[in-house]
């Protein structure tokens, strides 16, 4: 075995060989980018990158050579600019290389791709349509590129981001130097520093604290105050008041030259919680830009006609009803109309789950997010925005989502226990010292502040976030992509696990079954190189390594045909090749060859390899797994049965499968949706938690929780162990952070915290949590 | 303990510093792409005398 010399998967040695010394590769494609890489003199690049072999070969097919960028092309003072995103990117070498071929072009004033985001940010100067020309060679290399408008993309989070690493190093500055002095302060006890020095001692913490404090302390004080004024409690309302008293009884110490200054604790207390905070927030906003790189790489342009005959490339979300509209072939119909004219079929799987595509001719309607398979389309827009198919399938997830549950945070709830009991405690305390030992005022006041700081909830408010970042990590590396900041808080909880079919439990491609004779194979995938049908598809697949047929015709909804000497030869549906009208048993092709019985080749949607495996596991850990379909009842029963699924139903809109999972809601059952389609979605909002592979339709990866990429179902349960391992964890957080609070609160109400035992505490309590968390990490995946 | 007049001021003045000079390179984008960086500085663009330009 060979691999291919561009892309680098395994090919026959007698595939193609090209280049001087007969080099391997698996197509004319890979052939013709490694002559373009040598062609440049980058023919170091091959010898420089790392090939990844968990992801996809980076493999031209030729299917997206022509695209016009020039909608999203947008005027940078004299220069054009382009953002786009970049699929395919292995390694460094990656870049290197995409870098380098774009600067040779003399057109081009700037190029940087980032590796971290992949967003590539081209400048030129010359004309909007050059851009098409300028990338071409990148696409030809096998890399794909989608245009995104960077100002909306990122405003929101990358902002957050920002304030909070800007406050968190604000913290770290202040917590170093404020403790730097209280060291001094803490060493002085022992070795009688006047009280003029400590004095001096504390107003210098002081100068440095109230800054710091001010500015650092703004995310929990905001986020406090919001949940205050709609009448709840947070973990930040615990957090603010802890660290304000704090600072304000510290400052009065140093006022009238006491020695209790709390300084150190309130900054330091800041600090541990901003480094928790700017991790969680840097993790979701990876896992984020990942899913929205996905979405954008499936953004679809629309090719216009105008009045005049001329053909003009806009954005989708551009088209107004009216509007005609030219489909080519293997093109997404960008919104719901009419056709105008030619017949083609329509790739349906995403709208409905149905494998065999469906025929339209002149006036059928047609749904934006179906693929076009076969002559191009000329159509009418009937509808864009709020009246298409998929804005109703918008409005029924909408209506779903307000139905589902409510699920608070664990920590919330814990907090909204939490912060009432500790309030009790300390005016207790006060009044405790006060009326009950008949203490000064002064001093029982100060010991229900103390009460409050070392009860501040500094583990406790670290319990969640450490383990879900830890977790978040450990499954984006396994490729599961965790978007919402409860998801896994929920999917711990799950009992029932809902799948879809077509794209989900099945690869949604159709695979030839059962082994025809290797001629007849030959003959056949030879005629449908030619086509882009689904069934051609797959039969071009099961024989990869035959030469197309020249001059192939193809008769739309019918079939091919191939005239040689000897005759015909025709492939195609029953009728097209003469066969007595029967029953289809399932998606099947037949070769009829002159003088010769036809031949049958039956064509099946596969299981993912893992999914009879990962239903019966999924089963033995005690969850029921159920089936619900769009595809025809004999097909899904098929799939059921192979695969041990009991409950099953077929034939169900997108409202039936949301009224099944609200049934099962309303049985308190808590259920994971797994699914792919535009169908899918509202049952993906419906369901407690939700989960769809990366191939799926824009808006049903919006509206999962998890997205999962790869070909493996396998993700489903790694993504469930993962989740209730954290679950676990988080739970001994909390213990540990709350049998700490045991520890120090009746020393507090004793009166015997000092600065130095409130800050020891609280550091160690913290590193114990994360340690504690950070075990998710080290523990391999339980077989 | 005059010195501490000294030092002190100078240790404050040597972290605010350091804060300033990392406030500084967040705002210039140092922290973007750390996966290229890391990767960037082993490529180097030997770029040969070619045609002109």
């Amino acid at each position: 075995m060979t691999r291919c010399a561009h892309c680098g998967s395994e090919v026959d040695a007698a595939v193609i060989a090209g280049g001087d010394a007969g080099t391997p590769f698996c197509c004319a494609g890979c052939a013709a980018a490694h002559a373009l890489v040598c062609d440049l003199d980058l023919a170091d690049y091959y010898r420089r990158r790392a090939l990844d072999p968990s992801q996809a070969p980076t493999r031209p097919d030729g299917a997206d050579l022509a695209t016009d960028w020039s909608a999203f092309v947008r005027p940078n003072g004299i220069a054009l600019r382009l953002d786009l995103m970049v699929d395919g990117l292995q390694c460094a070498a990656c870049v290197w290389l995409i870098e380098q071929v774009l600067r040779r072009d003399p057109r081009v004033s700037a190029v940087r791709l980032n590796m971290t985001t992949r967003r590539l940010a081209l400048a030129w100067q010359g004309d909007h349509r050059d851009a098409d020309s300028i990338l071409a060679p990148v696409v030809k290399l096998g890399y794909r590129l989608a245009p995104y408008d960077p100002r909306r993309l990122d405003a929101a989070s990358a902002a957050e981001e920002g304030l909070l690493l800007r406050a968190m190093a604000v913290a770290g500055f202040g917590a170093a130097n404020i403790m730097l002095l209280s060291v001094s302060v803490w060493a002085g006890h022992v070795q009688d520093m006047g009280p003029a020095t400590r004095d001096l001692m504390h107003w210098l913490s002081a100068l440095v604290a109230l800054p710091v404090i001010a500015y650092a302390g703004r995310p929990f004080f905001a986020s406090a105050l919001a949940a205050l004024r709609g009448g709840r409690t947070n973990m930040d309302v615990p957090i603010s008041l802890g660290v304000i008293l704090a600072t304000m009884m510290s400052l009065a110490e140093t006022w009238t030259g006491g020695s209790h200054a709390y300084f150190d604790a309130a900054v330091a207390l800041l600090f541990f919680l901003l480094i928790g905070r700017t991790l969680d927030a840097r993790a979701r906003g990876k896992a984020r830009s990942a899913a929205e790189r996905l979405v954008a790489l499936q953004a679809i342009a629309a090719t216009v006609i105008d009045a005049s005959g001329l053909h003009r490339r806009v954005a989708a979300a551009a088209l107004e009803p009216g509007m005609r509209v030219l489909v080519a072939a293997g093109e997404r119909v960008p919104a719901d109309g009419r056709v105008l004219s030619a017949s083609s079929e329509l790739d349906i799987s995403l709208l409905n789950g149905e494998t065999v595509p469906q025929q339209v001719g002149v006036n059928d309607r047609v749904f934006a997010g179906t693929v076009n398979l076969g002559q191009p389309l000329t159509l009418e827009v009937s509808a864009v925005g709020e009246g298409t198919l998929l804005a109703e399938i918008v409005r029924l997830m909408e209506a779903a989502e307000q139905g589902r549950a409510r699920h608070v945070a664990i920590a919330d709830r814990v907090s909204r226990l939490y912060a009432p009991v500790v309030h009790a405690a300390a005016l207790a305390t006060f009044l405790g010292w006060w009326l009950g030992v008949g203490a000064p005022w002064q001093p029982a006041l100060l010991n229900a502040i103390a009460v409050l700081i070392v009860t501040c909830p500094c583990a406790l408010a670290l319990a969640v976030p450490v383990v879900q970042i830890v977790a978040c990590g450990r499954l984006l590396r396994r490729g599961i992509l965790v978007k919402s900041p409860t998801a896994l808080e929920r999917l711990a909880r799950v009992d029932t696990v809902v799948f879809d079919k077509t794209g989900t439990l099945t690869t949604g491609r159709l695979e030839l079954v059962g082994a025809a004779a290797n001629d007849d194979l030959h003959v056949a995938a030879s005629l449908a190189a030619a086509s882009r049908h689904p069934l051609a598809r797959a039969l071009v697949r099961a024989a990869p390594a035959v030469v197309p047929a020249p001059a192939v015709r193809e008769v739309a909804g019918q079939g091919l045909s191939l005239s040689t000497p000897q005759g015909e030869i025709r492939l195609g549906s029953r009728r097209w090749c003469g066969v007595d009208e029967g029953a289809a048993a399932g998606p099947e092709l037949w070769l009829a060859q002159p003088g010769r019985t036809p031949i049958r080749f039956a064509l099946l949607d596969r299981p993912r390899t893992d999914a009879a495996d990962t239903v019966d596991r999924l089963k033995r850990s005690g969850l029921d797994v159920e089936l619900l379909s769009g595809d025809r009842a004999p097909t899904v029963s098929a799939l059921a049965a192979q695969l041990g699924i009991a409950r099953w139903q077929a034939e169900l809109a997108p409202a039936d499968k949301v009224a099944r999972l609200a049934t099962l809601n309303s049985a308190s059952r808590r259920t994971l949706m797994v699914g792919d389609g535009l169908n899918d979605a509202p049952a993906l909002a419906a369901a407690s938690v939700s989960m769809s592979p990366a191939s799926a339709a824009d808006i049903s990866q919006t509206a999962a929780d998890l997205v999962f990429q790869g070909e493996r179902l396998d993700a489903v349960r790694e993504a469930l162990d993962v989740a209730r391992r954290a679950e676990r964890l988080v739970r001994q957080n909390f213990g540990l952070a709350l049998a700490y609070n045991l520890l120090t609160v009746p020393l507090a109400v004793m009166g015997l915290v000092t600065p130095l035992v409130a800050a020891i505490a609280m550091s160690t309590s913290s590193l114990v949590v994360i340690a504690n968390s950070c075990r998710l990490m080290a523990r391999s995946s339980a077989p | 303990m005059t010195v501490l007049a000294v030092l002190i001021p100078i240790a404050l003045m040597l972290g605010v510093l350091g804060l300033a000079a990392f406030l500084w390179s967040l705002r210039h984008g140092q922290y973007d792409d750390l996966d290229g960086a890391a990767h960037r500085i082993l490529f180097d663009d030997d770029r040969r005398p070619g045609p002109p330009r």
